[in-house]
């Protein structure tokens, strides 16, 4: 399959998930989106990274040439995991606290 | 230098650290004494530098015997030196006697003149009379003009502060403001005097400026440098046109009047163009200023001086007018007589003010001669050496006056016959406000209130000691200096200041004619006759004065009002300056300094008060502006050669 598939699959993907960050005012909603943008680029680096692995094999079998980017995927998915047990239990206390989940409604540092 | 001579100016610095320091501890007595005490000391020491120069003198006459102090340098710069140098010579010596003597008499007087002060005062009053006495010996003891513009800022400073004295009365600040401002106008004048040497010389020292290096300066620079020497001996010895402060200087109390007029201060201004005469005989138009400015002076003050109601007012306007006399000698030459008569001056003047002291200290506190009258009665001594005094300051023979003042008449007849007789003009006004002066005061009715009437008293021992002393030098002063019309080669005081003299005259008596003793003896007798006259007039005019005749019209109202110098003054420089001055309080400073520091802030200020409002704590905008700003970056970097590989390749 062409890599422009996956490029455009990508760039719907995080596209969606842009416009989700930007226009849900629910926090988990918003959070979920950041996860969809976070994937979509995680999908790209596997894509490529597949890519050029394959064309390394082609001049020398055996090598491991291109293999970082999958490699990188573990390491935000990681992050990512650490990021929502945080981001969740913030949202938590946010509804212990305010009895909603409204993100409008975190204004409280202006000024 | 003998090391004694040392102490001459440091045991009133001594006296005026002990006073000064201590006058919350001391008692009155010991201030007195601390402060009278050191004076004294370093009169008998001046006593001794000066006995031991008459015998050295006597042992080789005309020669020069300066004695040089020479601890170490003041400034050592490439371009020049100025070494810390003090000098004791014949001139130096004269004035130490004049002013240490003098000074030391006041002193004296004042110990019982201020007594009503708390001994706080009476100790700060005691130091500051002794850091004067210091201020002057300084200045005549230093070996250059640097030493002595030392000791000149001195002087001026000591006036301003004891002037002041009675700080709690606005008027006398304003006095002692006017006095050290009208000074550092002239002070100005003999700074640029020096930076003149310093630049064409390399060298301040009396020995190279009046010596051989002084030999390199240009007609030009000589005018240059005496007139500015002048402008600054104007300040201090108070001629025309900066003369105004010494009336006012009035404000002080009487003996500081006295330390001001006789012993220093005004003195000064003589002492440092007699110094520098070398350089003013090579001036001839700095000469004929320094004449003309004299006279003109000498005969302004006089006229004031005819009108004034105030006793210290009227010796005031004598002192300036004697002044210029003084002046008037420099300016023709006549250096020897100037410095003659800066000494019975010394001697009269002092006497004439403390004696006037003596009065107001009576009177309790009245100045006004037209309130008092018939004090013979009461003050006998004080009436007797004011008396003398006055004969003394009016020229009449044998009394000191008469010899001073006429040296300079027959040195000024010598340069232009006109000097002599405008000369004349003005001792008989001298005559004439003085016995006006004596008659209003000690003759006549008693015209004060009934209760000074009843207090009236002579004043305690301390204070007519000095004034017998003074008395008694008055009197028989003028035989250092008897002419040789008298008695030949009788001039003692002339043969003494040779050697300091000599360059000087040299170039003055070159080419000048003499009188003959006849034609001397003849303008001698006619003065002293015409002198007598005015006197006798004067006497009985004012003899019989009654209150409330005075209204002054005319030319006396204009006379009265010391002809509205200090009005013009006001309207030419102060009030010009004040507006000035408004101006930069009133638009410069709120307007141009105060905006620009002000607008700085504002500028910060406003700026992120409107910057703040990004802040709105709306996480949807921030994660807009977030956004828009990758986007920007990405059309930012969108020609990135990177970039464009990366569509070329893959679209």
């Amino acid at each position: 399959m062409p890599i422009q598939y996956y490029i455009y699959f990508c760039l719907a993907l995080f596209s969606l998930g842009i416009i989700g960050v930007l226009t849900r005012r629910n926090a988990i909603i918003v959070f979920m989106c950041i996860e969809l943008m976070l994937n979509a680029v995680n999908l790209l680096l596997v894509a490529f990274s597949k890519m050029h692995h394959a064309a390394a094999l082609q001049a020398a079998p055996q090598t491991t040439a291109g293999i970082e980017g999958q490699l990188f995927v573990f390491f935000i998915m990681v992050v990512a995991a650490a990021e929502v047990s945080v981001g969740l239990a913030i949202i938590v206390m946010m509804y212990r606290n305010t009895h909603s989940i409204d993100i409008n409604f975190l204004n409280r540092l202006k000024n | 230098m003998n090391s004694y001579l040392l102490w001459i100016p440091l045991l009133p610095l001594l006296g005026f650290l002990l006073n000064g320091l201590g006058r919350n501890h001391l008692s009155k007595n010991a201030t007195a004494t601390i402060g009278a005490g050191m004076v004294f000391l370093s009169f008998v020491l001046s006593g001794f530098a000066f006995g031991q120069m008459l015998a050295l003198s006597h042992a080789d006459p005309g020669a020069n015997h300066t004695q040089v102090f020479y601890p170490f340098d003041l400034l050592r710069i490439p371009a020049f030196t100025i070494p810390f140098a003090l000098r004791v010579d014949h001139l130096t010596v004269l004035f130490l006697l004049i002013i240490t003597g003098i000074g030391f008499l006041i002193h004296l007087y004042s110990a019982a003149y201020m007594k009503e002060e708390t001994p706080p005062h009476f100790a700060r009053f005691f130091a500051y009379l002794n850091l004067f006495v210091f201020s002057m010996l300084v200045l005549v003891m230093g070996d250059n003009f640097v030493i002595m513009f030392f000791g000149w800022e001195g002087v001026g400073l000591c006036s301003y502060l004891l002037i002041g004295f009675w700080f709690k009365n606005t008027a006398y600040n304003a006095a002692a403001k006017k006095a050290f401002v009208m000074n550092r106008i002239g002070d100005l004048g003999f700074l640029l005097a020096i930076f003149w040497l310093l630049m064409k010389l390399g060298s301040v020292n009396y020995g190279d400026v009046f010596g051989q290096l002084g030999t390199q300066l240009t007609p030009t620079d000589i005018t240059a440098v005496t007139l500015l020497l002048f402008v600054g001996a104007m300040g201090k010895s108070a001629q025309i046109p900066l003369y105004t402060w010494l009336p006012d200087a009035m404000a002080g109390p009487t003996p500081v009047s006295a330390l001001i007029h006789a012993a220093t201060m005004v003195t000064a201004g003589i002492y440092m163009i007699a110094r520098s005469n070398v350089l003013y005989s090579l001036a001839p138009l700095t000469q004929t200023i320094v004449a003309i400015t004299g006279l003109a002076t000498a005969l302004f003050a006089a006229t004031i001086a005819l009108r004034q109601n105030d006793i210290k007012k009227v010796l005031a306007y004598s002192t300036v007018s004697q002044l210029g006399y003084m002046f008037l000698g420099l300016g023709v030459g006549a250096y020897t007589g100037a410095v003659f008569h800066v000494m019975t001056h010394a001697f009269f003047k002092a006497l004439l003010f403390l004696g006037a002291g003596s009065v107001i200290h009576a009177m309790h506190h009245e100045q006004d001669i037209l309130k008092m009258g018939n004090l013979r009665k009461y003050m006998p001594i004080t009436h007797i050496t004011f008396l003398l005094a006055c004969l003394a300051i009016a020229g009449i023979p044998p009394f000191s006056g008469f010899f001073s003042k006429d040296e300079i008449l027959v040195a000024a007849y010598l340069a232009n016959p006109l000097y002599y007789y405008l000369g004349v003009a003005g001792a008989l006004m001298t005559a004439f406000y003085m016995f006006r002066l004596y008659s209003l005061t000690f003759r006549g009715d008693f015209r004060g209130t009934k209760e000074q009437a009843h207090h009236l008293h002579e004043s305690p021992v301390p204070m007519t000691i000095p004034l017998v002393v003074l008395a008694i030098l008055s009197v028989v002063g003028g035989f250092i200096g008897i002419p040789a019309v008298f008695a030949a080669d009788a001039h003692w005081l002339e043969h003494f200041l040779a050697p300091v003299f000599r360059r000087g005259a040299a170039h003055v008596s070159e080419g000048a004619h003499h009188l003959s003793h006849s034609q001397e003896l003849i303008m001698m007798g006619v003065v002293t006759l015409l002198i007598l006259l005015v006197i006798v007039f004067s006497v009985r005019k004012y003899s019989t004065y009654t209150a409330g005749e005075e209204n002054p019209s005319g030319l006396a109202r204009v006379l009265y009002n010391k002809w509205y110098v200090d009005e013009l003054y006001q309207s030419l420089f102060v009030q010009p300056l004040h507006q000035l001055g408004g101006f930069f309080k009133n638009f410069t400073e709120p307007k141009i300094i105060d905006g620009a520091v002000n607008g700085i802030g504002k500028l910060v200020s406003y700026g992120s008060r409107q910057i703040r409002l990004v802040q709105s704590g709306q996480v949807g905008s921030y994660l807009l502006i977030m956004i828009l700003a990758i986007v920007v970056f990405f059309l930012v970097w969108f020609n990135d050669l990177h970039l464009q590989r990366f569509f070329q390749k893959y679209f």
